[in-house]
Order: structure tokens, then sequence, then C-alpha cells
């Protein structure tokens, strides 16, 4: 988006600049090196993806629901029991979790996706909370007063209310889901981590980037996805946005 | 139409609303008024349901309330709170047409009411009806939250406060821009203010509570007239014969068909018909009958000739659709202890004093 804003000569230049930059990598060997995994990358890229869209789909289908739930009436008191719980997924290191995950799952993407998921439900679900909550109560009165019934409420009212709020926390969960599914492969999960793990091992600086650089990548592409998401879904009156 | 039996409403130990009864007719504008804490909103809320009574029936139109779907019962009935609570997230035109949608409307029908509605609080429909609630001044906001309520056409209307929130010379206007409106569509409503004033100019009937109860409930001009207790005479407050003025129009309280001349009558006649009345002074209109000026009565005694060669201009006109209020304001202004009245077109009607207007306001004490 900050591109657009560039004057055409600055964009020249970084033009000019990613050529040189291209150019330099060419010469020293390191795009062909990594070009020489492509067929992995094109693979594993995709195992990668596929953990995200579970893992991400099952918080999402967890988290919003849950978030949901602890907003209402009859479970307000015991919501912050809940959130601690919930929160333990976040305090506990992610090694430990997959480790955790592995000795009662076993080795394989079944932990792997178990794992993502207790970590990023959290924002999901604190942000789905924070956003309801952040719905001022005048416009559920209103909204009761009017004849809504309390499924109406949540659907027409608080939910549109809350919806920037809640696709903030998707995509920092997002995010975090990406950047930690390279660990999936140190219990056998797959992913683009085999790749990283195995350039470290073999001190093979081009495969360690040609896990790297792709794995930057998608988190850049998905957080860009989320966003347009964000942009175009939330309603244009609470869009702080648009 | 409304009609509260024996309502009752106990928060634990504390009573907030103590067997009240009372009576709403159809089209009158009920002002329920009170200090904070004294149980008006809970009555009113308890109209609608969003509060459950505790005891006591709610009678709308004859039919008991209790047996009614609360959510069916809430959108047969407008509902306008003070923060307004325009949905953010839809537009002005969705905004309006919500209890619409609810109860299945057809989309056109609905969408052509919202811009009619729009256009009768002077919001143009082609600027307004896409914009959001954020995109709205809060007069805007809040004159889209009163029709709003009357999307569906309900009878029936709430008022929380409605006005309480803008800022007051927004508030005069919107208060009269209301009163049109309520004028043309008759509602019965229920209108909850802690602002005398305010029910003052819109009821046709006030209650005023206190501690829960309703300690009087009647005409703004009894209540002001005869407060029933020294709780009621403090909360109406020390000025309320003043207040009184704004509700008795210049036309009840002038003195009509007076005599009067024309340029050309001779002084002598004036002087005649000044006796005859016993006035110390009179009109002059001109040929149609419009009022011009005035002659006293030393004047027409002393000096010879015209009417119109000594007339002098008028103390001040006022016009009869005018209240007491303006008329008072307009003789402390202008040093006068009389105006001439005069319809739309500045035609002559009558003359206000002010010995008739003391004299109106005594009267009613006593009745």
């Amino acid at each position: 988006m900050a591109a657009t804003s560039l004057h055409g000569a600055t964009r020249l230049l970084v033009l000019i600049g990613i050529f040189a930059l291209g150019a330099y990598l060419q010469a020293t060997g390191l795009i062909p090196g990594i070009l020489k995994y492509w067929s992995d990358i094109v693979y594993l890229s995709r195992q990668h993806l596929h953990l995200v869209a579970i893992s991400g789909t099952l918080a999402t289908l967890i988290g919003i629901p849950l978030g949901i739930a602890l907003t209402r009436r009859a479970i307000r008191p015991y919501a912050n029991a809940i959130t601690q719980v919930v929160n333990l997924g976040s305090t506990i290191p992610t090694l430990a979790i997959l480790a955790l995950a592995m000795t009662v799952l076993g080795i394989g993407a079944p932990s792997a996706i178990f794992g993502l998921v207790v970590l990023t439900l959290l924002p999901i679900v604190l942000n789905t909370v924070a956003g309801l909550r952040m719905v001022p109560a005048h416009l559920i009165e209103a909204a009761r007063g009017m004849g809504m019934t309390d499924g109406q409420i949540l659907f027409k009212v608080e939910l549109p209310n809350a919806l920037f709020v809640i696709m903030a926390g998707l995509r920092t969960a997002l995010a975090i889901n990406v950047g930690t599914v390279p660990l999936a492969f140190l219990i056998g999960g797959g992913g683009l981590g085999e790749l990283i793990f195995s350039g470290i091992d073999l001190v093979e600086p081009s495969m360690l980037l040609a896990g790297a650089i792709p794995t930057g990548l998608l988190a850049i592409l998905i957080d860009l996805l989320v966003g347009q998401c964000q942009y175009w879904l939330v309603p244009k009156g609470v869009n702080p946005l648009r | 139409m409304i009609r509260l039996e024996r309502l009752t409403k106990t928060f634990g130990t504390v009573t907030a609303v103590d067997h009240v009864d009372m009576d709403v007719p159809d089209g009158a504008v009920c002002v329920l008024l009170g200090p904070s804490g004294c149980g008006k909103t809970t009555t009113m809320k308890m109209i609608n349901r969003l509060i459950p009574p505790t005891s006591g029936k709610i009678y709308l139109n004859g039919r008991d309330t209790a047996g009614v779907n609360e959510v069916e019962l809430r959108r047969s009935i407008g509902y306008v709170i003070q923060q307004i609570g325009l949905f953010p997230n839809k537009t002005v035109e969705d905004n309006i047409c919500v209890v619409p949608d609810l109860l299945g409307w057809d989309r056109k029908k609905s969408r052509a009411r919202a811009a009619d509605l729009l256009a009768m609080v002077n919001l143009e429909p082609a600027t307004f009806l896409k914009r959001y609630p954020k995109e709205l001044s809060g007069g805007q906001q809040q004159r889209v939250g009163v029709i709003r309520a009357l999307a569906a056409d309900p009878p029936v209307l709430l008022m929380d406060e409605p006005f309480g929130a803008i800022d007051p010379i927004n508030r005069e206007v919107i208060q009269d821009e209301f009163m049109k409106l309520q004028a043309e569509l008759k509602k019965t409503i229920v209108f909850v203010s802690h602002d005398i004033d305010e029910a003052v100019k819109m009821a046709s009937l006030i209650a005023i509570f206190r501690d829960g109860r309703l300690i009087q409930f009647d005409t703004p001009d009894m209540i002001l007239a005869n407060p029933i207790d020294s709780f009621v005479a403090d909360f109406v407050g020390g000025d309320r014969t003043l207040k009184r003025l704004r509700l008795v129009k210049v036309a009840d309280a002038m003195m009509s068909d007076p005599p009067r001349v024309t340029a050309e009558d001779s002084l002598d006649t004036a002087a005649a018909k000044m006796e005859e009345h016993g006035h110390i002074s009179i009109v002059m209109v001109g040929p149609r009958g419009r009022a011009r000026g005035m002659i006293r009565i030393e004047d027409a005694k002393t000096k010879k000739g015209l009417v119109g060669e000594h007339v002098e201009p008028l103390p001040g006109m006022i016009r009869v659709d005018n209240d007491l209020r303006n008329a008072v304001s307009m003789m402390f202004s202008h040093g006068a202890t009389w105006l001439a009245c005069v319809d739309d077109d500045g035609f002559y009607k009558g003359y206000v004093t002010q010995r008739g207007i003391t004299r109106l306001l005594g009267a009613n004490y006593r009745a």
C-alpha cells in the first residue's frame, strides 16, 4: 500500500535496487542455489499452507464461538477463569506445546496441528471478547427495545460492530501461525521447516534460505490477504480504514 | 390507550415503582417527570417489558401485554433512547428500516418510507439515506433516531430523555419539529424527562414521580396552577406561574373584536369610541383592517383633525398564535402595558394587556 504513494522516481530507484540485489545474488550463485530446491519449495509450501489452513480454520472455529460465549450473560462470571486457561496456550513455550502434543498424539501432522491451534487460539478469543465488550451497551438496549431477539442482536448488532477488532485478532493469530509452522517439522509435521532445519544442520545457507524466504513471503501474503478481508468485510460505518 | 394498573417493580428490597395507576389516552403526550431514581424510567421500560414488572398490569389498547410475546410487543412500540443508539454499521436508511425489516416488510416499501420520514424531519433523503451515523451531526442523528422509531408506524412511542444530550439551541428546534410531527401523526407517547420546561412544552399530561410513587398526574397547566404538595411545587419551580405563560396562546388571552378607527376618521370619533369603551388609546387600522398605529386619548381630546394626521406607532404587535410568554417578554422589552394582536396577515384581531394576563393566571389558581 505504501508503494502506491511513492513517487515515480523513488519507485524507479527501488526497482533498480531490487534488480541490482538480484544481479548480485545471481552472481554469487545464491539464487541458482535456492532454485535448485524449487520442487521442494513448491511441495513444502503447499504442505505449509495446508497446516496453516487447517490449524487456522480450527482455531477460528473454536476461538470466535468461545469468545462469543465468554461475553454471554450466563457465562460471564466464569469468563476470567476460562480466559486464563486459554492464556496458558501462549504462556507455555511453543516447543514445549509441540513436545507435549507429540507425546499424546504421536509424530506427524495431527500433533503439529493441535499445537498450532492451541498457540493461535488466544489472540482470536481475546480479540473476540474485547471486540464484543466494546460494543456500547446502549446499542444493545436500542436493539432489544426495538424487538430484536438475542440472536438478532448478536448477528445484526454485536458481531458487525466487533468485526474489525475480531479480524485484527485473526490477523495476529495467522501471522503467529505461519511463523510457527516451521517448528512443526521437529515433530514430523512437514512444511518449509524441513528446508530451514536441514539447512541449518547441513550448514547449507541456500537450503536454509530456500525455506526461510518462502516462509517470510507466505507470512506477508497471508497478512495482506486478511488485511484485504478486514478492509472489505467490515461495514463502512465501523471501519476506521475506510 | 395505555393503562397501568397497580404497576410495581421491586429490585431486591428496593421498591423502584410502587403501585402506579395511570391512564394515557389516545394521541396524548404523557411526560413522566421526576428527579433521578424516582422510578420514571423503570415505569416506561416496563411498558415494553425491557424490565419485567413485579406485579400489576399494563394494557395497550385494552390488551393485557403480559399475554403478548415480548419481542412482538417491542416491535409494535416505537423506542427512542437518550444515547440515540443508531447502529454505526448500518446506513441511515437501514437504521430507519430496522423494525420494518424485522417485521419482514417488502424492501421497496420500507425504503420508500425511510425516504418519506427523512423528508418529514427536513433531512434531504438523497443526501442522507446512504450516509453512516458517524457522518451526521448530533441533531441529525437524533432526528434519525426519532423517525426510526416511527418507521413501522407504531401507535405508541416510548422516549427516554430523547433530547437530553443535545445542545440547548438545537434541542428547542428539534422539540418544535417533533411537536409538529406529533400534531400530524397523533401517536400516543410516553416520554421520560427530568426537565420541567421540556415537559411543559411537550406534554398534554404530566406524571410526577417521587420514590417510585406517582404523586400527581394532570395537565401541565393544572400541575403548574395547583401543585398537589410542596414536593411538586418545589419541583416545578418557584417560577411556575411564568412557566404557565407558555401554555396559553395570545388568542385565548386577548380581548377580541376591539374598537378601531381608520385614518379618515376624525379625532372626535376616536375620542368618542375610547370613552365608550373606557380605553386610553385606540388602534388605527388600514383600509382592509391591518393594524397601522394608535391614537392616545389626550391627543384625541386636545388636538383637532383626522386620525391619520396624529397617529403614533403601536407599542408592539404580536401574532395571535404566539404564547403569552412571548407577549409578556415583548411588553417588557418595549415598556408597553398592552400589545395589539394580529393574525398571520397583519389584520388587527384584538389586544392583550398586562392586567388581563395577570387576571387570567390568577383566575386559574382559584379554579
